[in-house]
């Protein structure tokens, strides 16, 4: 598709909502970024949204924050095969198209100068805080990262990260490669070595956040998480994304997904993360009679 | 039957209505297919001649639409089932759904004569039946329009949203209706369930508007994708919002963000829009456990009640802060319900719900109510009785007590006004909003109603937006 065609001509294009695979990359073992065509939510996505994606006419609805978007109509999404929803998805290849994508999601993140800013990420959660970290820096933020993973391995977007912060750190669980330990650790550390943060991102596991966000708390950092409760619809019409916020209840899919991470009730969105486990399992050992490892994904 | 038979019988039990098969409650609760099966032409015919075809109806007033109902009724006496249909599709757009769902009992029938000594005629049923004797004939698309050069937009593919994108496309209109889920169809798809309303009939009134030449584009949260001001200024001469109530209220009482405690909305959206029911064949989880506790007394709290018994519930317990008398869901619903072994208790409303370790709900506590001073809805108020609290048992509890508009519109549109519970004002003559070539219509601007207003609300904003762009 060529990037000087007009919005109006795009969209006629584009009615019947085909959204084809147009590149695919393993990023790390279970990690994979896709690159779809989805003219109308490149058009119109900002930092901190997200899509919601159904792969088949039989499966779920699945959140995914927008990675990057891009002019030529595509979107970049990554993910992580963690159930059996995700794993169906990392089957698809480049041609294939995604049944669904509803999009932009969520309010974007509030993207100004803050001045000194530290984004701290872990996980798949640096997939999220990467067009975050680029928005801070492009708004004229001095940006500080710090992401993570258990292993060097599973570390996500290091290149991209580094090229959009005035300053770099990475820490891995087994200390595989930089600081040995978690995020956590080493935003203690800036902060003790008078960084001044104005503000501070956290996005990643649920755990890592809550962690982060006590770091901050006894410094009265403002500090800012993305939440990933289960969803639906996400749109605001099912409350399944639910979180206590400042003992309010919040819908994560229209109020967020960004709260301020001191009012979060982190144990309650933990427990209701794990509402389905059995589910889960139940029907990944359904479809993969062979149990225990899929047979569905090779490397 | 032969008719003289026939006839000779109904004239002996005019007062009584001829009943409406079903699936017997102990096979009912084990499927999700239609429990009341519709009449079969012999029994349309007796119910229809029991029409005392009044001179002056009364039964009119009641609908929403002003179906003329003695007519289509004649007609069904007379074999014409064809002329029947169209005579009803003059004023109501979806009839097959509205045979189904319409509370007839407070709407038309309330108002039939015979209801004052014996069974009103059962208007519901034989609109029911000509429109689902239409369903299995081919359908008969109307010639294309030539287009008029004029475009509207329509967010919100429920039932207001598809009866403004039918009359305005068949004015001759370019009509593309926006609609943020995966499907069209509204609460029709994702509320109500198959065993009330099979999708495959909303499926061809869906069909039929796009027959009709509608756009209907999927997938498109409006205010997020587009701003109400972005459709304008890209060529829309005109939009309808018929976004709906379903922002789920919630009871705010400790307790209420454990697991195992769903609103209404969510229960039904992955039963019904995916087919969770179907689990694993359709991926999307749901959960219900033993005893499972419904806080409500509507529509929505009986589909959901009747869905969870249907997934294997040990008990479904309706709990509803008034009592049976004051139950806004429809009778047939009420009645269908409690053959189907759901109970009821009445005056009592939850105060907090217990959960152990995990997250997971074990136990409801709730108070006793009393009936006070009727508030402005007209019925009475329920009032808690001090010291009464109870806890019960439960790993389930479905939350069905009210549902306000979607907000994301509301929040995205400058000028548009509403209500402090985010209903949007507007002309009820018109339907016209606070803004030039923005109407509203359906529960969006209501507030939860039923299917037939929001349709009769659809069908004014189209009639104003066509009197409107072609001044
Ligand atoms: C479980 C249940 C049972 C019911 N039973 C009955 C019954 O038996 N009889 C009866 O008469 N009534 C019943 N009702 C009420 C009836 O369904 C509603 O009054 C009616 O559907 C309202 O129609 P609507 O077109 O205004 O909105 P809806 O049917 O709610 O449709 C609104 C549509 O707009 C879409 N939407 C929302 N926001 C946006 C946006 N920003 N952009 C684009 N699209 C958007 C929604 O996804 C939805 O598809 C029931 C309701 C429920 C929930
Ligand atoms: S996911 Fe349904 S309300 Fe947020």
């Amino acid at each position: 598709m060529s990037k000087s065609k007009p919005a109006t001509q795009l969209k006629a294009e584009t009615k019947t909502n085909t959204h084809k695979i147009i590149a695919k990359q393993d990023l790390a073992s279970n990690i994979k970024q896709i690159q779809v065509l989805a003219p109308e939510i490149a058009q119109k996505a900002k930092a901190g949204q997200f899509v919601i994606l159904r792969v088949h006419e039989d499966s779920e609805r699945i959140p995914l924050t927008l990675v990057t978007w891009d002019n030529d109509g595509t979107i970049t999404l990554i993910f992580q095969e963690v159930g059996y929803s995700t794993i169906e998805l990392g089957k698809l290849t480049v041609g294939d198209e995604i049944l669904n994508i509803a999009g932009p999601l969520g309010k974007p993140s509030e993207i100004k100068n803050y001045g000194k800013v530290a984004v701290v990420c872990g996980g798949v959660g640096t997939a999220a805080a990467y067009p975050i970290a680029k928005a801070l820096k492009e708004a004229g933020s001095t940006v500080i990262s710090i992401i993570g993973a258990r292993n060097q391995q599973l570390l996500l977007l290091e290149e991209e990260m580094a090229k959009v912060s005035d300053e770099f750190f990475i820490s891995t669980d087994d200390g595989s490669k930089g600081h040995k330990g978690f995020v956590s650790d080493v935003l203690k550390t800036l902060i003790d070595k008078n960084y001044g943060f104005a503000t501070v991102y956290a996005i990643g596991p649920p755990i890592m956040m809550k962690v982060a966000s006590d770091v901050t708390r006894p410094y009265k950092i403002k500090t800012i998480v993305s939440l990933n409760p289960i969803m639906v619809d996400g749109m605001g019409m099912c409350g399944a994304c639910r979180v206590a916020v400042a003992n309010q209840t919040k819908f994560a899919c229209v109020d967020g997904p960004e709260f301020d991470a001191h009012q979060v009730d982190f144990k309650e969105l933990m427990q209701r993360l794990k509402g389905y486990v059995p589910e889960e399992k139940s029907i990944i050992q359904h479809l993969n009679p062979l149990g225990g490892k899929c047979t569905c994904h090779q490397h | 039957m032969p008719p003289a038979l026939m006839q000779q019988q109904q004239l002996q039990n005019r007062w009584q209505a001829i009943p409406m098969s079903s699936q017997k409650p102990a096979e009912r609760i084990n499927n999700f297919s239609e429990v009341a099966k519709g009449y079969t032409e012999e029994q349309a015919l007796a119910e229809a001649s029991r029409c005392l075809t009044c001179p002056n109806p009364q039964c009119v007033q009641g609908c929403p639409v002003n179906v003329d109902i003695p007519a289509f009724i004649k007609l069904i006496t007379e074999h014409k089932y064809a002329d029947a249909i169209r005579k009803v599709k003059e004023k109501n757009s979806l009839p097959a759904i509205c045979g189904r769902v319409c509370p007839q009992e407070e709407q038309c029938q309330k108002y039939c004569v015979l209801g004052k000594k014996g069974d009103a005629v059962s208007i519901g049923r034989l609109e029911r039946f000509v429109a689902d004797l239409e369903l299995t004939k081919p359908l008969t698309i109307p010639k294309p329009q030539t287009l008029n050069g004029k475009k509207v937009a329509v967010l919100g593919a429920g039932p207001a949203g598809l009866t403004v994108a039918a009359d305005l496309a068949k004015r001759g209109y370019k009509v593309v209706v926006y609609e943020a889920l995966h499907v069209a169809g509204g609460v029709l798809v994702y509320g109500i369930p198959e065993f009330r309303l099979p999708k495959k009939i909303v499926q061809a009134e869906v069909d039929y508007i796009k027959a009709l030449g509608v756009e209907l584009r999927t997938d498109s949260l409006i205010g997020r994708l587009f701003t109400i001001d972005e459709l304008l200024e890209e060529g829309f001469d005109a939009v309808f919002i018929g976004t709906g109530a379903g922002l789920p209220k919630f009871l705010g009482v400790p307790g209420e963000n454990l697991n195992g405690i769903y609103s209404a909305n969510e229960f039904l959206i992955r039963v019904n829009l995916m087919k969770s029911y179907k689990f694993p064949q359709f991926k999307t989880p749901i959960r219900v456990g033993k005893k499972v506790a419904v806080i409500g007394g509507g529509n929505v709290a009986l589909d959901s009640a009747r869905s969870a018994l249907r997934l294997g519930a040990e008990s479904v317990c309706l709990v509803y802060r008034r009592s049976r008398g004051e139950m806004p869901a429809r009778l047939e619903e009420i009645l269908h319900a409690e053959e189907e072994g759901i109970t009821c208790k009445f005056l009592a409303s939850p105060t907090r719900f217990l959960g152990d370790e995990q997250g997971r709900v074990t136990g409801m506590e709730y108070i006793a109510m009393k009936l006070g001073e009727p508030d402005e809805s007209g019925r009475r108020h329920p009032v808690p009785i001090k010291g009464s609290e109870v806890v019960m048992d439960v790993d389930t509890v479905i939350v069905a007590i009210g549902r306000t508009p979607n907000p994301i519109i509301q929040s995205t549109t400058q000028g548009l006004n509403t209500t402090k519970n985010g209903i949007i004002v507007v002309d009820t003559d018109t339907g016209q909003s606070s803004l030039d070539a923005v109407y509203a219509g359906g529960d969006v601007a209501t507030g939860e109603a039923t299917v037939i207003s929001a349709m009769g609300s659809g069908k004014k904003a189209a009639h104003s937006i066509h009197n409107s762009l072609t001044r």
